[in-house]
């Protein structure tokens, strides 16, 4: 999947509003998630799902510190994921179809907060961008 | 083969919640849902040959009324989503043939309008529950294909 010059200023431009409020935010695309996919919980036995946890707050800054990460590395995204593609691969071994559920969670959680900058192009450009993150987390499977 | 699914009292609740706020904005809430649809998936185009899909093109305001006034329509029969959605049923089997692959991308599109439109409203516990409903909508329009 290649972003294009448009796609990646929309991730960057987006990404800077959202920045300021990783825990909020990520906190809540992940309560999204474990309510709309109870399945996914699966890997979070150690964890205090509430709405608001400190483990979800706490995994949710971690999870969009990551996005952000990545933003600033568009050109070279395999490298700058390595280790998390490493943990991924070796440690966590999440199942493949969880990246699209939480794709989806974290594009209704900015499409809430962010009604006028989440454009069908912005949409666009942040699903092929969590998308290409994906595809590099799940590149040492097998 | 997904076993039927049965959405509970507190999610046609909530269903009715949040499409209570969609009636009387059917058209813009379906032409904004499409058109995200189309830029996200621009697969899902090859349904609609020779249509105007630019944004806000005529098409698109009057093919988005009439799927979200089916789901308005359905949502007042949250306990027999089958039943109510029987000619359109029948309709996607034999005349439209949608792939089935593309009616939880259209739910994800629906999901961000609303998200976008009705913040405070789509909290998470009614994700959830338009989310079920959106499948069962899905398999109700696919389950005659075979």
């Amino acid at each position: 999947m290649t972003l294009t010059t448009a796609d990646k200023a929309l991730v960057v431009s987006i990404f800077g509003k959202v920045s300021s409020h990783k825990e909020a935010y990520g906190a809540e695309a992940l309560f999204r998630l474990f309510s709309s996919f109870g399945q996914s919980k699966t890997y979070f036995s150690h964890f205090d799902l509430s709405q608001g946890s400190a483990d979800l707050k706490r995994h949710g800054a971690k999870v969009l510190g990551a996005l952000g990460e990545a933003a600033s590395h568009l050109d070279n995204l395999d490298q700058a994921l390595s280790k998390l593609s490493d943990l991924h691969a070796y440690n966590l071994r999440v199942d493949p179809a969880n990246f699209q559920l939480l794709s989806h969670s974290i594009q209704v959680t900015l499409a809430a907060h962010f009604p006028a900058d989440f454009t069908p192009e912005a949409q666009s450009a942040w699903d092929k961008f969590i998308s290409a993150v994906s595809g590099v987390l799940t590149s040492k499977y097998r | 083969i997904s076993a039927k699914m049965v959405l509970s009292a507190v999610d046609t609740t909530h269903v009715h919640t949040v499409l209570d706020h969609v009636k009387g904005h059917e058209d813009t809430y379906g032409a904004e849902a499409l058109n995200r649809t189309f830029t996200s998936h621009p697969q899902t185009k090859t349904y609609f040959h020779g249509k105007d899909l630019a944004e806000n093109s005529a098409y698109l305001h009057s093919h988005g009324k009439k799927v979200m006034s089916a789901l308005v329509n359905a949502s007042a029969h949250c306990d027999n989503i089958y039943g109510a959605l029987d000619k359109l049923s029948d309709m996607h089997a034999h005349e439209l043939m949608v792939d089935p692959a593309n009616f939880p991308i259209l739910a994800h599109n629906i999901l961000v309008t609303l998200a976008i439109h009705l913040p405070q409203v789509l909290t998470p516990a009614c994700h959830v529950s338009l989310d079920k409903f959106l499948c069962e909508v899905g398999d109700a329009l696919t389950h005659k294909y075979r």
